[in-house]
């Protein structure tokens, strides 16, 4: 497969290495009253689609960012790939 | 009598001559002949026996599709079984053997197993050999693997060399026919960067072995007229001898190159490369393969594919038989009968299963028409067939057109389904292609030469305009559409004997009768339960007809009863290529330790340790083994000093106004309190609250911090904290180096430790106990201004410094610290040395933390801070994780003291049987204690903390043996920590 890194372009997958479901940015409030049965929804819980999958990618034989790569688990084709950074301050993650 | 069968013509050398030998018989060939070519000159019909019947067997196509001849090549340790003749180059000094016979190849003592062949129908073995179950091994499957299979192994290692390369391009073009070479050329002539690449080592494709016209000229002379022309482009890779062999997402194709297996000795040289070729864009143009018609005994020597016929009289200057009959259900069978007769070979008849006239005039023979071959005679060569009207024709050769199937292999890899089409009667491509990849010429059913040219320009323009380039003006060569009308026919039902459909793996029309009658039907099961297009050729002329003798049984329509995709490689890739350079030393990268080469000099024993090569002990003369290295190492280190290379620990530079808190996230302990000059341990949990890993991190200044980590995990905890920096809290100002290779680190323990520094670290540096005490850090100068950073830590127990250097200086700074260290008796220890120390002193390691153990097993519950953020400690406080009677660390030691711990041992209570509801826990670390005089062990114990003192067994199933040991504390060196604060 080829990752098109959004810094450093198109690069070969073997240079990164696979994570997971993207939903693992999202880690719950540690303080939140039902904080025990979130981070066990984070920890264990997984959507497992047939189709397009947001998940997460880290070029460690390159520039060590975390990507965010949305790649259709059928046909293999990625349809977007975002800096993880930018995808967790989307979400709300900023200090 | 050499070359009998040699005929005028071909793209032979006359003017040289090879000398070859087949099982040991001497013949000759040019070059440019296969080995094939060259049998079938030498009048070498017979060249193997059947994979299960055991039945001769000749040389039945001239490609990469033959499922019969495959033979042993080479010897010693070269020697390779599996190997196709039809695609082997003949070079002089080739030495090739038949297989898969005992005794001799003309009296195979197997072939009884044919006269048995009534029992070993479809399914035999699963029906047979299903009791009693003890049998399978002992005497079935030794049976079973004498007499089945195909070739066998030199059984020692591969002498020599395979390599793996990287290739781009904008358009990838597979196979170098008439479309491949037109869409090369249409591409070419664009300015697109291609790579032309087929599996022969002649390019061309079928237009070598044609005698049809391109452009007013022979086929085969355009090809080279037009290879001539790629070859002076600069943008035009061409890969002869090279195989596409699987389509990978995202443009990424797989060849292999056969680079020195045409010579006779790879000379150093690779002998095949396996290429990743990265390509925008893709033409396959693979071809067609022609397939067989079934009838009675259509297995002899002499049978053969009509194609192939003409590929061996027009392309090889061969002609397989002196009387040459062709069996055909097309026009195209037509062709092989011309050109035969146009070479002076006797075609005494073609029998077309059509009633239609001549397709073209060929002299001299009979046109027998709705009619069919029943049977042949001719048990170890073809000596004549029976027609379905009952008259016999003598001959030595019957050419069999079934017509083609479009080769949609590679479209295939992507889960695509081929298409049926009735017209040519052959499954042609689905729309579903893998992405970028476009499909010209016969591989896209357009059968004749006139199409596939015109095609291979269209849909190559289509592919570079989609990158942006000029498509090329129209200039297509002249060629005419020869007629290629077929019907489908797949095997004579009035033969009576039986019909091979799979040559390779011996399966017949009545086997697939007889899946169908036992309800294997569909098309996955029909090839499992009969073993249908498995082995070297997958299939390749069986697969069709066995599907449509199945349609024929099940009354539906050949696309209504499937069909049969298929799975990279399209040919055969040696597990060698596949391996590439990865083998023995070189299977992975390994790393060295700054003072390897001083180790080495030093006899110092390496252990692997992830992928760095460690000191294990330094044995000295006179040690008898690795215990006297050991013990004298340990004992040595704490009564005076000891010195070991930690340089593989991980070592991670934090640094960033915002350091401090985010080692408090990723830490299960506080870390935003701890000042500078000073070293704290940390303890990291996953997520769900199991422990990960230790290590100490040391704060060098207000935003600037060293971690360490275990060896193990040094890049998995940079990736973790990489991920936490940026997905958890991407706006922390932190920033992450590995320094691991930057700095070499030494352990320098023992009661002598701040004597011998004292000489090493430069004098400014105040090194007392007061001005740096346990668990210090700060940047120091060595040997007169070398810069250095020492950290006052311990994992051996004793008074102990870790001292780094940049990683440059490190193997001068073991030479500085052993020469400083002489006077002090300062011994280097290994890692066996570490492991001793670190259990007498119950430091947790891999062993302890093995990822199933809680900071609560470990002891160290206490430290899960819960009053700040950090990773894992909201899991770590399930309750079922802090049972009150969960396993606890503890030290071990054996009741009798002279017997030796085992690691992995259970607990048992004394008076419980050993089962696992008794099961107290486990012994995680061993090892002998040259400081205490017996063996101490680390082990897990339900409630173990609250247990000192009480007895109770270690019972190891696996090795058979059972002792009493104590529970003790795990330190069983220095308790207090008086030492490692002296």
């Amino acid at each position: 497969m080829i990752i098109n890194h959004p810094l450093l372009g198109p690069r070969d997958a073997a240079e990164f290495v696979y994570l997971g479901d993207a939903a693992l940015i999202e880690r719950p409030d540690w303080q939140a009253s039902d904080a025990a049965e979130a981070f066990h929804e984070y920890g264990y819980l997984r959507d497992n689609p047939a189709g397009k999958h947001a998940e997460l990618w880290y070029h460690e034989q390159g520039d060590r960012s975390w990507l965010v790569v949305t790649r259709d688990t059928v046909t293999h084709e990625i349809t977007s790939v975002e800096m993880a950074r930018d995808v967790a301050r989307a979400r709300g993650r900023s200090k | 009598m050499s070359q009998v069968n040699r005929i005028s013509g071909g793209q032979i050398d006359r003017s040289q001559e090879f000398k070859f030998t087949f099982n040991g018989k001497e013949m000759r060939g040019h070059p440019g002949d296969t080995l094939a070519s060259a049998l079938l000159a030498n009048a070498q019909r017979l060249v193997g026996r059947s994979f299960k019947y055991h039945r001769p067997r000749g040389i039945f196509t001239a490609g990469s599709e033959e499922p019969n001849a495959l033979v042993e090549l080479r010897s010693g340790a070269h020697l390779e079984p599996n190997t196709r003749a039809t695609v082997t180059e003949l070079f002089d000094g080739l030495h090739a053997k038949s297989q898969n016979h005992r005794g001799s190849l003309d009296y195979d003592l197997m072939a009884v197993t044919d006269l048995l062949s009534p029992f070993l129908s479809a399914g035999f073995y699963y029906k047979t050999f299903m009791w009693p179950r003890a049998f399978w091994e002992k005497l079935y499957e030794p049976i079973i693997r004498k007499s089945a299979g195909l070739g066998s192994l030199s059984m020692r290692e591969d002498p020599d060399i395979y390599d793996k390369g990287y290739l781009h391009c904008d358009l990838l073009v597979i196979g170098a026919g008439p479309t491949g070479l037109m869409a090369a050329l249409t591409a070419g002539r664009a300015g697109a960067r291609v790579i032309l690449a087929d599996e022969d080592f002649t390019l061309g494709g079928r237009l070598n072995s044609e005698t049809l016209e391109v452009g007013g000229m022979p086929g085969a002379g355009w090809a080279k007229e037009a290879l001539v022309e790629l070859a002076a482009m600069d943008n035009v890779r061409l890969m002869s001898r090279t195989t596409v062999y699987g389509a990978y997402d995202h443009g990424v194709y797989g060849a292999l190159e056969r680079c020195t297996d045409h010579l006779a000795s790879s000379g150093g040289k690779p002998r095949q490369i396996l290429w990743r070729v990265t390509s925008k864009r893709a033409v396959l143009a693979a071809g067609a393969t022609e397939r067989p018609i079934a009838f009675g005994n259509n297995d002899r020597p002499g049978v053969m594919l009509a194609g192939s016929v003409r590929s061996y009289a027009n392309r090889y200057g061969v002609t397989p038989g002196q009387k040459v009959a062709v069996f055909t259900n097309n026009d195209d069978g037509w062709r092989t009968a011309a050109d035969l007769v146009a070479k002076g070979v006797h075609v005494p008849a073609i029998i077309d299963v059509r009633d239609a006239p001549a397709v073209c005039d060929v002299p001299g023979a009979r046109h027998i028409r709705k009619a069919g071959v029943v049977d042949t005679v001719g048990r170890k060569g073809l000596k004549s067939i029976t027609l379905t009207d009952g008259q016999m024709i003598p001959l030595d050769c019957l050419a069999v057109s079934g017509g083609w199937n479009p080769n949609v292999h590679l479209t295939c890899h992507q889960r695509g389904r081929p298409e049926w089409r009735d017209e040519i009667s052959a499954f042609v491509p689905g729309r579903d292609l893998p992405p970028g990849m476009a499909v010209a010429g016969a591989a896209n059913g357009a059968m004749t030469l006139a199409a596939a040219l015109a095609e291979g320009q269209t849909v190559a323009n289509a592919q570079i305009e989609a990158l942006g380039y000029k498509p090329g003006k129209a200039d297509l060569p002249r060629a005419e559409d020869e007629p290629r009308d077929c019907v489908p026919y797949w095997h004579v039902r009035e033969s009576t004997k039986r019909g091979w459909l799979d040559l390779q793996n011996d399966v017949t029309v009545k086997d697939v009768k007889q899946s169908h009658r036992e309800g294997f039907r569909s098309v996955e099961h029909l090839k499992r339960y009969t073993t249908l297009g498995m082995a070297t050729d997958q299939g390749k002329t069986a697969n069709i007809p066995a599907l449509a003798i199945m349609a024929e049984c099940t009354g539906k329509t050949i696309p209504e009863t499937g069909t049969t995709i298929f799975r990279p490689p399209y040919t055969p890739v040696p597990i060698g290529a596949l391996g590439g350079r990865s083998r023995g030393r070189d299977f992975r990268p390994y790393r060295l330790t700054p003072s390897h080469n001083w180790a080495k000099e030093n006899g110092a024993t390496f252990v692997e340790v992830g992928n760095w090569l460690r000191a294990q002990w330094f044995a000295r003369p006179g040690e008898k083994g690795w215990r006297d290295s050991v013990d004298r190492e340990v004992l040595a280190t704490r009564k005076s000093v000891g010195i070991c290379d930690v340089t593989t620990l991980g070592k991670i530079d934090v640094q960033g106004r915002d350091a401090a808190a985010f080692l408090n996230k990723v830490y299960a302990n506080g870390f935003a309190k701890l000042a500078v000059g000073r070293v704290r341990y940390g303890l990291m949990l996953r997520e769900d609250g199991i422990a990960y890993d230790d290590g100490t991190t040391a704060r060098m200044s207000e935003n600037h911090f060293v971690m360490t980590t275990t060896t193990a995990n040094a890049v998995l905890v940079f990736r973790r904290l990489e991920f936490a920096r940026q997905c958890l809290w991407p706006d922390m100002d932190v920033h992450l180096i590995s320094t691991t290779d930057g700095w070499a680190q030494f352990a320098v323990a023992g009661p002598n430790a701040r004597n011998l520094l004292r000489k090493v670290v430069d004098e400014a540096h105040d090194l007392s106990n007061e001005a740096f005490p346990f668990m210090a850090c700060g940047e120091v100068t060595v040997c007169n201004g070398t810069p250095a950073r020492l950290f006052r830590i311990s994992f051996s127990g004793e008074l102990a410094y870790e001292v780094a250097v940049p990683a440059r200086y490190g193997n001068a700074m073991m030479d500085v610290l052993i020469e400083a260290g002489r006077e002090f008796d300062a011994c280097p220890y290994g890692t066996e040395a570490l492991g001793v120390m670190r259990i007498e002193k119950g430091h947790a390691a891999g062993n302890e933390l093995n990822g199933q153990t809680t900071a609560h097993n470990l002891g160290m519950g206490r430290m899960v801070s819960q009053t700040k953020e950090c990773i894992g400690n909201v899991l770590s406080q399930r309750p079922e994780m802090l049972l009150e009677d969960a396993v606890k660390l503890v030290g071990l030691r054996p009741v009798d003291r002279d017997r030796g711990l085992i690691a992995g041992s259970h607990f048992i209570n004394k008076g419980d049987a050993a089962t696992m509801d008794n099961d107290q826990g486990w012994m995680s670390s061993v090892a002998y204690s040259p400081s205490l005089g017996h063996s101490v062990g680390l082990g897990f114990i339900k409630r173990g903390d609250a247990r000192m003192g009480e007895i109770l067994r270690a019972v190891s199933p696996v090795h058979g043996t059972e002792m009493e040991v104590e529970i003790v504390s795990a330190h069983f060196i220095d308790p207090e920590g008086e030492r490692l604060r002296a």
